[in-house]
């Protein structure tokens, strides 16, 4: 056999074995999202809203960065183990609570009053070691019904560098591909602001899967509905309250006794949009006050211990469970590198802000 | 005695399962942390499967520290033998440390160490947000280096097979052929 041919048998098996090992290593970097086109992952989403902060806030959640550690404790009125065996819900538990109240949007320094959108996040710790994670916010139902319309937002509302102001027409091109956040706008637009934190209802928006002790699942969303009446803030009041107007309310109030909301489950019926967060149920639905929330004091996010918690609604105890919402499935993922980001941030020293001790505010 | 020429049953059905194991746990690792539709199911596999990768490494290392595995062919070049020494090592090492390390992890960032809905083992390591940053990139970083090595060995076994044919592919992927007994006609 000439040299040739036996060099050739001896390369076709070497070719065979690069072939596979380039196949699987493609396939691991398509499957990381890494190569293959422009695909939608966590990384992509995170980094686009990223982009729309306009600058970087190292150590700060990547959205809703200005808020405040709440801790408290969530007392279950037993209502709610109808609908779920999650022992927190059982009557007379009594959970501790760590939260955070934030407003929206990526800066850690924006005047609170101003803030459209509010929320309140719990980690509630069952004695059992289970927990319940809650982000909720105050508006009644999610601007967008897929994260393919949440990335659309977050890429159309960023500020043209000529204007400062989101350029009219991706937003009215935003508006085209999903029409849904025409509901949206029209509730930021008309629905009155709360002057307070405190006399704010936060919703999960999105619905979860609730199973009872006989097995049984039904479809819940959930509202934290505050035990101080609503009370309205004109747009002049707003204009001129301080950049810290929420958080010293805050302090002001707590100073005066704790503050309450009680947790109020709703409860979806056959042919409600139970995986789709942008459509509100009808207000006839049924409603079971499941416990009281109690919160008594609060400290600055910089020291506080609610800073390093990734608030991430799809942690749930064993008797609550995530709904197929993609939106909820998103909102997991995307917190996730959030986190993560800001947590190496930290550790790494690159965050003085975010880790400033003794700031008591 | 003499050296054996393969591997015994109980180490090669561990490699071949946890083969498997491995590189879907790697695959669903990458995929978990990018994917924003099906991180829910990939997470809830992930945990399980990774303290299922942990137990059986212990029962796969208990195995090869009291059965020596069959000596490498006596030809094969000095680096290429360190090598595999080397390699074979650090899978061992890195089957062991990944599930340990997101354990780990998990507990120093507060978040439960679910295996199913109802069961969750207890943190192994303390609340710690900078103890949480090192092991989050020390578990994703060495994950890459458990997937080049992965492939590395996949590569040195198939050059094992099909180029250099010197018995160290069959020596995991199937028994010892019965001594010349077989052959011998009944009597």
């Amino acid at each position: 056999m000439s040299a040739f041919h036996s060099r050739l048998r001896r390369a076709w098996p070497l070719a065979a074995i690069a072939a596979i090992a380039a196949a699987l290593a493609g396939a691991f970097a398509w499957t990381a999202g890494w190569v293959g086109g422009p695909r939608l992952t966590a990384q992509r989403f995170t980094d686009a809203i990223e982009a729309g902060n306009g600058k970087a806030y190292p150590g700060f959640r990547r959205a809703h960065a200005k808020g405040v550690c709440v801790t408290g404790r969530f007392t279950g009125s037993g209502d709610g183990a109808a609908l779920t065996r999650a022992g927190m819900l059982a009557p007379g538990a009594t959970t501790p609570v760590l939260g955070r109240l934030s407003i929206a949007g990526g800066d850690p320094h924006a005047p609170d009053a101003t803030a459209r959108v509010r929320s309140m996040a719990l980690l509630l710790t069952g004695t059992d070691g289970q927990q319940w994670r809650m982000a909720m916010n105050n508006f009644p139902f999610f601007a967008v019904n897929t994260p393919q319309g949440f990335y659309d937002q977050a890429m159309a509302s960023r500020p043209d560098p000529a204007t400062g102001k989101p350029d009219p027409a991706k937003m009215a091109e935003l508006l085209r591909k999903h029409p849904e956040i025409a509901k949206f706008q029209q509730w930021a637009k008309t629905a009155p602001w709360p002057d307070s934190w405190a006399n704010t209802q936060f919703n999960s928006v999105n619905a979860f899967r609730f199973t009872d002790a006989a097995g049984n699942v039904r479809s819940v969303r959930w509202s934290m509905r505050p035990r101080l009446a609503f009370a309205a803030m004109e747009k002049s009041l707003r204009e001129d309250a301080e950049a810290d107007y929420l958080a010293d309310d805050l302090r002001a109030r707590l100073a005066d006794g704790p503050l309450r909301w009680d947790l109020v489950l709703t409860v979806a019926e056959p042919g409600d949009a139970v995986d789709d967060p942008s459509q509100a149920w009808p207000s006839n639905r049924r409603q079971v006050v499941a416990g009281t929330l109690e919160l008594d004091a609060t400290q600055a996010q910089a020291g506080g211990a609610c800073r390093d918690v990734n608030y991430d609604p799809t942690v749930l105890p064993d008797g609550i469970a995530p709904s197929d919402d993609p939106v909820l499935a998103a909102r997991a993922g995307v917190y996730s590198q959030s986190y993560n980001r800001r947590e190496r941030e930290i550790a790494r020293d690159q965050a003085p802000e975010a880790t400033v001790q003794g700031d008591t505010r | 005695m003499n050296a054996p020429t393969h591997f015994n049953p109980l180490a090669r059905t561990l490699h071949w399962t946890m083969a498997a194991m491995i590189v879907a746990m790697l695959f669903v690792g990458v995929a978990m942390v990018a994917s924003i539709s099906q991180r829910e199911w990939l997470i809830a596999l992930h945990r399980p499967l990774g303290i299922a990768i942990l137990l059986l490494a212990l029962l796969r290392l208990g195995n090869r520290l009291r059965h020596a595995p069959p000596p490498l062919p006596a030809d094969l070049p000095r680096w290429q033998a360190l090598a595999a020494h080397a390699s074979h090592w650090l899978l061992y090492a890195l089957m062991l440390a990944m599930p340990l390390l997101g354990w780990a992890m998990l507990s120093a960032g507060g978040f439960p160490v679910q295996m199913t809905p109802a069961l969750q083992l207890p943190p192994i390591a303390p609340r710690d947000p900078l103890l949480y940053a090192g092991l989050r990139s020390a578990h994703g970083w060495l994950a890459y280096a458990l997937f080049a090595i992965v492939l590395a060995h996949l590569s040195a076994a198939l050059l094992h097979a099909w180029v250099r044919r010197d018995g160290v592919f069959p020596s995991m992927a199937r028994g010892a052929r019965r001594p010349a007994t077989e052959e011998t006609p009944l009597e």
